[in-house]
């Protein structure tokens, strides 16, 4: 009996460029959306997706055939490609939009992954992507994903182990309560968790060396998909002010501001 | 003398510094100024060992500072995105 062909990993890591985790957000004036002329990052869910890559690669080694990230952005969003291509990705491909374009949508986003993941030759046998994007928290691409391919999908993963030879993946996913580990066979979309790894610093040496990896341009009419948004936002406000706490001088105090408040006690 | 070798392990490092300090989260030190500061201040070392001794110190404050961003990131990040504020802590 003929033994089976060895079957090489190609990894697909989509990336966000976002507002970064760091800049204090404002609401526009006219309250549909926030200040976007700030300090823009990858998302750090996706960087740790990255890592997450670039980690099964120093475990499997040959059999991760190649690690691709893809984004879908402005011109600028090149450069969060160059980053995840100086963490260890080997190329990159941009799906291009005007400046002006409003943000994707976590379905026309899916749909765009879709067509990338149906033109590659090689076929796509894992995609690791961040659990949620830190600007629109909306933690739904990779589910469509996953929909849309008819594909396994494990999210909130908090620990990965692939076995390319017998095409399946062990997850450990983060739940309510706990922990669940779940056996998907590949292809399989992975979202991360926060708790799934740390990821590394690009260093400078390799940031020279991602100048060299290819990036190819791309744009969402060369796809066949249509990102225009099937969603309004009507209004976007900041949360509203804490109200200061007051000070008791005693337990009774205490407890007379409880039943001030509506809390009853239990019977124990 | 410095050898050409050190040469470039010492401007690299400082390239390295520099390009670090950019996201030095407290805008009250001032990063540059310190790293220039320091760097300029040992311009005329020559001997061997301590060239090698002020080169782990660069290394050391790099190391250390990767360490203060990364940390800082995944400390903002686990408050905003807690583990499960729901699930009970005790079984």
């Amino acid at each position: 009996m003929r033994p089976s062909a060895v079957r090489l990993l190609n990894i697909l890591v989509p990336v966000k460029r976002t507002v970064d985790y760091a800049v204090k957000i404002r609401v526009n004036p006219d309250q549909k959306g926030v200040d976007l002329n700030v300090k823009h990052s990858m998302n750090p869910f996706d960087e740790i997706a990255v890592e997450e890559a670039v980690r099964l690669r120093e475990k499997l080694k040959d059999e991760v055939k190649s690690i691709k990230v893809v984004t879908i952005g402005p011109p600028k969003a090149a450069e969060t490609l160059r980053t995840a291509l100086a963490i260890g990705a080997d190329s990159g491909i941009h799906i291009e939009i005007p400046e002006s374009a409003p943000a994707p949508e976590p379905l026309g986003v899916a749909k765009a992954l879709r067509a990338i993941i149906e033109r590659e030759k090689d076929g796509v046998d894992l995609v690791i992507m961040g659990k949620q994007a830190i600007d629109d928290d909306a933690g739904q691409t990779g589910q469509m994903l996953a929909g849309l391919m008819d594909w396994a999908q494990a999210t909130f993963a908090s620990k990965l182990v692939v076995d390319p030879k017998s095409k399946e993946a062990e997850v450990t996913r983060e739940v309510d309560g706990g922990l669940q580990e779940l056996k998907c066979r590949l292809p399989l979309v992975v979202t991360t968790d926060l708790r799934l790894n740390e990821p590394r610093y690009a260093s400078l040496p390799n940031i020279m060396k991602a100048k060299k990896k290819p990036i190819q341009k791309i744009t969402p009419a060369d796809l066949g998909v249509d990102l225009k948004p099937i969603l309004e936002t009507i209004k976007v406000t900041e949360p509203p002010k804490r109200v200061g706490g007051g000070k008791v001088e005693n337990v009774d105090q205490l407890i007379a501001k409880l039943k001030e408040a509506g809390i009853t006690p239990v019977k124990s | 003398m410095a050898t050409r070798e050190t040469r470039l392990r010492v401007i690299s490092l400082y390239k390295e510094l520099h390009r670090l300090g950019r996201d030095y989260p407290d805008p009250a030190y001032n990063f540059h100024k310190k790293l220039r500061g320091l760097f300029e201040k040992n311009r005329n070392l020559s001997d061997p060992e301590e060239i090698e001794k002020a080169i782990k110190l660069g290394e050391y404050i790099r190391n250390e500072t990767l360490a203060l961003y990364s940390l800082r990131k995944y400390r903002h990040l686990k408050r905003m995105y807690p583990q499960d504020s729901f699930s009970d802590p005790l079984p």
